[in-house]
């Protein structure tokens, strides 16, 4: 028997206190250091590590989350051969400082002892609601907590923290990891209400009535209908990654599996099939490997877990026997001129339709845009929430950040967590500006 | 292949490593492991007076994730019964007829002791006899160790009490606790010692604990100054080593001197080589990785010998004194500036800061093209060419000290006292040598 707790277990080991030790002095404490400039965020990369190397452990987890409260999630879940380390100046040369891991050492410290490294403001009487306790709302009512604003987050699902949550792979972040992020921001003062859900249980004029500004952190969406018969048959790729950290025991792995798809999502349904009992686990990609969107480093990982890539493949169907999944209809593609995502549009190659024999299908396709903005009649650009530099919608006193307006480039944790920061000192302002007009 | 064998003041080993007096030549048993691995010659753990040890008895500074890049102690001498001691160096001697077997005494201070102890060790078979005037606890408290070592006129007089009654060759060892270490030497020289051998340990504190207070290691709630050694001490032993060879009266006495204090490669062998030193003690570094080092300091050393065309060792040893002096010799006309190399430059950035906060603010930041990181040049007509940048620098030969013509005669300080000696006494003199020599002051 495969015990999910294991098979999922964080993938990197916890940096022992001497690892940390020799690693922290490795880093040469550039001056105006490149890794902090390709932070997001902007954390002080070389201060926060000179910290670990003096051991003064709660200054070190002090200056990453004085840049990024969701800090422990970022040091988790960051592509940081993107950005921090990937800027680092020994990369070229030398081995690059491990950033991620020096950072996730020293906030884990702070949350392991349930030391306070912040507190809350002197309250100011302005209250904020944030919807939805995703990266980017956290983010946004902790500052906003450290600034004595009254915050309430809004929840729609049963536990806070998002996508860290439910829809990252444990063994990148387990759940009690981010459920750690979510106390601190509550010990700020932040109080968080889960299964409240705007257009259900709560109205835009409930909260116009009772905040003096609402911050939208509403993320996306589900996974779009593929439109495909027996696609009734497919198992959700969020859910199943929800599966795998809430309810692992529960879970139906199939013997054989696909994965439709070719995102950082899809990837990770495909790395909890394999390590929860899968024997065979192929992703199925419209497009080539070059236009995926999965990072590298998780292609590369996966690989290595032995799952296999059907390239410029196109499920048509799925294909059932007595009720059961039994097969996946595929066609193959071939790439033509560029489309309007500006990558070559796959086109299908007549007559070469076959079947991979899998007894579960899984959809990781990417996710729709939220319906909120269209509720609240939201300009929107691609399907995304529009906001000004101060995170402003069209309508006054409703900002939004986090995914919900990330309408180019790839959505990240990081950049909600920058959202949610920079949001937080335009609503402070702008609340600070008001309270001194109407006093 | 170098020739390795020494013949240091009628003391023969087939390579110049000896282990130093310490815990690894506490016993038989263990010296004739090292033999077996390969160290020329053991100075066995001082013998002499009834002692006993406490435990706790070692501590050490671990550096930015390096252990114990220096240890301090306060072990004392050995523990093991006089008769026990004589009996194994007789034994390991018949042994290792190869070897140098020294051994290291320290008796109270009085010449019957000092007479007895000598006729004993001769008694062994040993090849010499170091006579311990360093130990900086315990022993110092007693009128022994440092405490010899620390007043030239007690060192000589007891080196006087064991000269006259003894007949293998007698090396004195130095303490580095002393303000001139050449006074101790010249009291040897002058009491007809045959060798001396630097640096014993130097008195310190190792740390205290932030979490308890206590000193490190505390002893039983106490704690107090031990003898510090390892490769943080190396660069104070250099400095001795050649403050005895550029000494005139050292230098003209020819005695042979033993080098130690942080020798831990063969290429900090070579240094105390290159400044003198005709035969070498390892203790810390054995203490840290065991014997098995020995075989990297002879095989890199040889090689090292090989690659400059060195064949013996006597070719080696203070090959590089002649280059010391003091400051006032030194020629000030000779001018640097520092050059960093672009290509090799990975842009930390640490020369900008070092020289902008800490030296003359002659290095700038040039702005990259099309969002490439800034990259640091130096101003040579602003730089003295101190040389911070050059040791900040992570990459191997990025900043070269690059001389340049002075564009005036070599001058040294104390040429210039004698010819213009104003310049040293008024600084309005000084602004016109400067100003007649083109000397820019930064």
């Amino acid at each position: 028997m495969i015990d999910p707790k294991h098979a999922l277990a964080e993938h990197l080991p916890p940096l022992t206190a001497q690892e940390a030790l020799v690693e922290a002095n490795r880093c040469l404490f550039c001056f105006d250091a490149p890794c902090t400039q390709a932070c997001p965020t902007h954390i002080d990369v070389p201060r926060f590590i000179k910290k670990i190397a003096t051991h003064n452990l709660l200054g070190s987890a002090r200056t990453i989350l004085e840049s990024n409260l969701l800090g422990a999630t970022c040091a988790r879940v960051c592509p940081v051969e993107e950005l921090c380390v990937g800027a680092c100046v020994l990369g070229a040369e030398h081995k690059p400082i491990a950033i991620g891991r020096l950072q996730r050492y020293a906030t884990d410290f702070v949350y392991q002892r349930h030391l306070e490294v912040f507190h809350a403001g002197t309250p100011n009487g302005h209250k904020v609601a944030v919807i939805g306790a995703g990266p980017a709302g956290l983010s946004c009512a902790g500052e906003l907590a450290r600034r004595g604003h009254g915050v309430t987050i809004f929840e729609k699902r049963e536990l806070a923290g998002g996508l860290s949550t439910y829809g990252i792979i444990a063994l990148r972040e387990p759940v009690e990891a981010a459920l750690a992020e979510v106390e601190m921001i509550r010990r700020l003062g932040v109080r968080i209400e889960t299964g409240v859900e705007l257009g259900r249980n709560l109205t835009i004029d409930h909260l116009r009535a009772r905040f003096d500004a609402v911050f939208l952190a509403v993320g996306l969406w589900a996974i779009p209908e593929m439109e495909i018969a027996g696609e009734e048959h497919m198992v959700d790729g969020l859910e199943y990654i929800e599966q795998s950290k809430l309810a692992p025991h529960a879970m139906k792995i199939g013997r054989h599996v696909a994965v439709i798809g070719a995102g950082n999502t899809a990837i990770d349904c495909a790395t909890i099939a394999k390590r929860l009992g899968a024997e065979t686990v192929v992703m199925v990609y419209r497009r080539s490997q070059r236009q995926m969107t999965a990072y590298a480093h998780e292609y590369d990982f996966v690989k290595k877990e032995g799952v296999e890539f059907r390239f410029l493949t196109q499920p048509l169907r799925v294909l059932t026997a007595n009720g059961a999944v039994s097969g996946l209809e595929c066609v193959r593609m071939r790439l033509g001129t560029q489309d309007a995502s500006g990558r070559p549009a796959p086109q299908a190659v007549e007559g070469s339709e076959f079947v991979l024999a899998v007894d579960q299908v899984v959809k990781a396709i990417g996710q729709e845009m939220t319906p909120v903005a269209a509720w609240l009649g939201l300009e929107t650009k691609k399907g995304k929430i529009c906001v000004n530099d101060s995170f402003e919608t069209n309508i006054p006193g409703i900002f939004a950040g986090g995914d919900c307006i990330r309408w180019k480039g790839a959505a990240s944790t990081v950049m909600g967590v920058q959202d949610g920061k920079l949001a937080a000192r335009a609503i402070h302002e702008r609340l600070q500006a008001q309270g001194a007009a109407n006093g | 292949m170098a020739d390795l064998l020494i013949d240091f003041a009628g003391i023969h080993s087939p390579n110049p490593f000896w282990l130093a007096s310490a815990p690894p030549t506490n016993s038989g048993q263990q010296i004739h492991r090292a033999f077996e691995a390969g160290w020329g010659g053991a100075v066995w753990k001082t013998i002499g007076a009834p002692v006993l040890n406490v435990s706790n008895r070692y501590g050490a500074w671990h550096y930015n994730g390096q252990k114990m890049v220096g240890i301090n102690n306060v072990e004392l001498i050995s523990d093991r019964p006089l008769e026990v001691n004589l009996r194994e160096m007789a034994e390991v001697k018949r042994a290792w007829p190869d070897r140098a077997v020294i051994a290291s005494a320290m008796v109270e201070s009085k010449p019957e002791a000092w007479h007895d102890i000598v006729r004993r060790i001769e008694d062994t078979g040993a090849d010499g006899i170091e006579l311990n005037y360093g130990c900086p606890h315990g022993m110092s408290e007693r009128g022994m160790g440092s405490a010899v070592g620390q007043v030239p006129e007690y060192c000589e007089q007891i080196t006087r009490w064991v000269t006259e009654a003894c007949r293998i060759p007698v090396i004195v060892k130095l303490t580095p606790n002393i303000t001139n270490i050449v006074h101790p030497a010249r009291a040897a020289i002058a009491a007809d010692a045959d060798a001396i051998s630097l640096i014993n340990t130097l008195n310190s504190i190792v740390g205290v604990d932030l979490d308890t207070l206590a000193i490190t290691p505390s002893i039983g709630g106490k704690s107090g100054h031990g003898g510090f050694a390892g490769p943080a001490v190396k660069p104070i032993a250099l400095h001795m080593l050649s403050a005895l060879g550029t000494d005139e009266v050292v230098s003209r006495s020819a005695i042979p001197i033993s080098g130690m204090g942080g020798i831990s490669t063969w290429q900090d062998a070579a240094e105390f080589l290159l400044l003198g030193a005709s035969s070498l003690q390892v203790c810390t570094a054995v203490m840290h990785y065991g014997y098995r080092i020995i075989e990297d300091l002879c095989d890199g050393l040889s090689n090292w010998m090989d690659a400059k065309g060195f064949k013996t060792l006597a070719e080696v040893v203070g090959k590089s004194l002649p280059q010391i002096s003091d400051f006032a010799n030194f020629n000030l006309s000779f001018s640097a500036v520092a050059r960093i190399d672009e290509d090799k430059c990975i842009k930390c950035n640490l020369c900008y800061v070092a020289c902008n906060d800490a030296a003359h603010q002659c290095i700038d930041l040039i702005a990259g093209t099309a969002g490439e990181r800034t990259q640091p040049k130096v101003r040579e007509h602003d730089c003295v060419g101190c040389r911070l940048c050059y040791n900040v620098c992570p990459v191997e030969h990025c900043i070269e000290m690059a001389e340049i013509p002075a564009g005036r005669a070599p001058m040294s300080w104390n040429q210039l006292c004698q010819s213009q000696p104003e310049v040293a006494q008024e600084w309005e003199a000084m602004e016109r040598y400067r100003k007649q020599n083109g000397i820019h002051v930064h």
